[in-house]
């Protein structure tokens, strides 16, 4: 995995002075997109830096946690970063874009409230590039062993001796 | 001393699977002194072999060969390729079974008699009953240690249960438990304790549930009567002129074709691959497929009425914690068509972890009704629904010849439309399992559409007379008196209980019938 966590060596105005903003993302420089803390940074190799700008923010609308970090989400859209697939990507963002157009925003980053980004969703929900995104998420994002304990999931306890002395019945609110 | 067979052994019995049914059958006909040859598609993983990761397990050991779907059920929408989440490996789904050992109750051994005339569906009495499946449920329960039978005592519950009781308490029901289940609360049978780890489904490390990988497998192979060959794919069951079978063609690891001879040929490989395999062996002579001259094979597949229930609390549940089903509610299981249905359906605890959650609580939801939902997963219950669903001739599996498998076979395609009764009984249930969780403060609950099927039944069924089934009491085929079926896919009707204990039941009589019939020279 190529995201790194503040090893960037970056201030945030820093970024700041170099960046397009790009909703919570921000796209820096050539082929280097960023958070907005810049806790969190990766490069993209195939895809055009705001194409995975806007990767990342579709990710979100479709499966949006607001106490999952954006980096998360970066994980799990950086797999479409490579030259085979960057094509059919970018062909998909831009029909995203267009669709936000014709609603009248700029692009579909600059569409601020998620509730219109949802609505360009729906309208695209049949569509390959949709359910290609969509169901890549569902293990790309979910899948995370670092995402788990945001949800509370504990994964693995065979290690641990299982449940039988740490709280298989340790309900106490009924 | 594990035996081994020659390829031109015509004396020994092939056996194709090696789960519930081909594992037991296996490990019974060895103990008798039968020399036999189990034929396993998978590979063998034992106890450290088994992984607590859904996603790790799930690529591990579920069977992802080539598969289509159809029908009205939304598996086709949402898993098209994956109608079934069962395993491919030594010892068969055994190794991802909850442990849920029901006997079925009276009345469904006689479903066609107690039901009636039910419109679409090919209903009809089992050739045998509960009096004469008793001795055999026992000697089931027995071998599986099944917890509340025998002088064994329930497992304890855990938080997912504790929810699960208090609501079903609070809407009056009565027979709630922490289940019979195949799960030892105590050492038993040189399997240790359960230690409420979680991820039954995933192959119990602690070998604390019953699965033939470890128990009836290698207390088979060390009688030195049975030899299993695993990474054997069958592709085809040959006969000769006379129409008996003499042997089965199959495809190992690296793909080279050997011919097993055989006396007596027994399948069970599930009910989408047992029928497949029949309808794959066609020939000449049984240009429809072996053992149907009935046209019954591969139709009548059931799947059980299935769904689940999960709901959030305000506080924390971890239904995650500890052993995956066991909690029961048996009051729904009765036949009272007053309901609006005829059969009846259990309700058992389930949990799935996080990232089996996402993938099954709404498959192809999204936004913020989906993520909501996820983001109380801590505080969420869940219950599994497992009822009985209609036979129907068209439910069926089929060869899809425009998909081929790796061994460049047809693969199977399998057709399901939820019947009526299904959608009333399914209806019901939700219902009965939200009024559980709202019983104890629930905010919201989910009606949970079912997963790809993990009980596959019906495919072969049992039948008195030749023209309506294709096995016998003894799942002896109809047709060739030395062929028989000897896993779910002979069940008549599917009843309302999860359906191991009688698989294994069915196993070990038919084991006793095989080596009795061989002694007498009648196979």
């Amino acid at each position: 995995m190529t995201v790194q966590t503040k090893r960037q060596g970056m201030t945030r105005r820093q970024l700041l002075s170099r960046t397009v903003a790009a909703g919570a993302t921000f796209v820096v420089g050539s082929g280097f997109i960023a958070g907005a803390d810049a806790a969190w940074a990766m490069e993209t190799t195939a895809l055009k830096p705001e194409s995975m700008a806007t990767l990342i923010q579709m990710a979100r609308d479709i499966y949006p946690h607001d106490h999952v970090a954006d980096e998360f989400y970066a994980i799990a859209v950086k797999g479409y970063d490579t030259a085979e697939t960057a094509p059919d990507i970018e062909a998909g963002i831009a029909a995203l874009d267009a669709a936000a157009r014709g609603k009248g925003h700029a692009s579909y980053l600059d569409t601020g409230w998620e509730r219109d980004r949802v609505d360009i969703l729906r309208a695209m929900e049949d569509s390959a590039f949709f359910q290609r995104i969509r169901g890549g998420l569902v293990t790309g994002l979910y899948n995370q062993k670092a995402v788990w304990p945001l949800f509370g999931y504990e994964g693995e306890s065979f290690s641990q001796g299982g449940y039988i002395d740490r709280g298989f019945n340790d309900i106490n609110w009924l | 001393m594990v035996a081994k067979f020659e390829l031109n052994d015509d004396s020994v019995v092939v056996i194709i699977g090696t789960g519930a049914g081909g594992g037991v059958l296996a490990n019974e006909l060895a103990q008798k002194g039968v020399k036999v040859v189990a034929l396993e598609a998978g590979g063998r993983y034992l106890p450290d072999d088994y992984i607590n990761d859904e996603w790790d397990s799930f690529g591990q050991l579920a069977w992802l060969d080539a598969r289509s779907t159809s029908g009205d059920w939304r598996v086709a929408r949402d898993f098209s390729g994956l109608p079934a989440w069962i395993v491919k490996a030594v010892g068969g789904t055994t190794t991802h079974w909850a442990g849920a050992s029901l006997r079925f109750q009276p009345h469904e051994f006689k479903a066609k008699t107690t039901y009636g005339d039910v419109q679409g569906a090919n209903l009809l009495d089992w050739p045998i009953d509960l009096t004469e499946m008793e001795p055999w449920y026992e000697k089931a329960e027995t071998k599986l240690g099944v917890t509340r039978t025998g002088d064994r005592t329930g497992l304890p519950g855990n938080n997912n249960f504790k929810v699960f009781e208090a609501g079903a308490k609070a809407l009056g029901y009565k027979d709630v438990h922490t289940g019979r289940m195949a799960i030892n609360s105590a050492e038993y049978d040189d399997r240790m304790a359960c230690q409420q780890t979680g991820f039954c489904f995933q192959g119990c490390k602690w070998g604390a549930k019953w699965s033939a990988a470890y128990t009836d497998i290698p207390r088979g192979e060390a009688t030195g009567n049975l030899e299993v060959r695993e990474r054997a794919h069958v592709l085809k069951i040959e006969h000769d002129d006379g129409g008996k079978v003499t042997g089965v063609l199959y495809a190992d690891k690296d793909g080279n074709q050997h011919l097993q001879k055989a006396r007596i040929v027994c399948v069970a490989g599930n009910s989408i691959e047992s029928p497949r395999l029949l309808l794959n062996s066609a020939s000449a002579m049984f240009p429809d497929g072996l053992a149907n001259s009935s046209g019954q094979v591969g139709r009548n597949y059931m799947r059980h009425m299935t769904g689940s229930v999960y709901a959030v609390f305000d506080k924390p549940v971890r239904m995650w914690r500890g052993t995956t089903m066991a909690g029961i509610i048996q009051d729904e299981a009765r036949h009272d068509p007053s309901r609006g249905f005829v059969g009846g359906y259990e309700l058992e605890t389930l949990a799935l972890g996080l990232p089996f959650m996402a993938a099954f609580l709404d498959p192809g939801g999204w936004g913020r009704e989906f993520t909501t939902a996820l983001d109380s997963y801590e505080n969420m219950a869940g219950m599994w629904i497992v009822g009985e669903d209609m036979p129907q001739e068209t439910n069926r599996i089929t060869l899809n010849h425009d998909l081929k498998d790796q061994h460049g076979l047809p693969a199977p395609n399998v057709h399901f439309d939820d019947h009526p009764n299904d959608k009333a009984m399914r209806a019901h249930a939700y219902k009965q399992g939200m009024a559980i969780y709202d019983a104890v403060g629930a905010t919201r609950a989910f009606p949970t559409p079912p997963y790809p099927s993990t009980h596959n039944l019906g495919t072969n069924r049992m039948s008195e007379k030749a023209r309506d089934g294709v096995v016998n009491k003894w799942g002896q085929t109809h047709d060739i008196a030395n062929l028989f079926v000897s896993d779910g896919s002979q069940f008549t009707t599917g009843a309302s209980e999860n359906p191991t204990l009688t698989i294994v039941a069915l196993a070990i009589r038919q084991a006793d019938h095989i080596a009795r019939e061989m002694s007498a020279g009648n196979l």
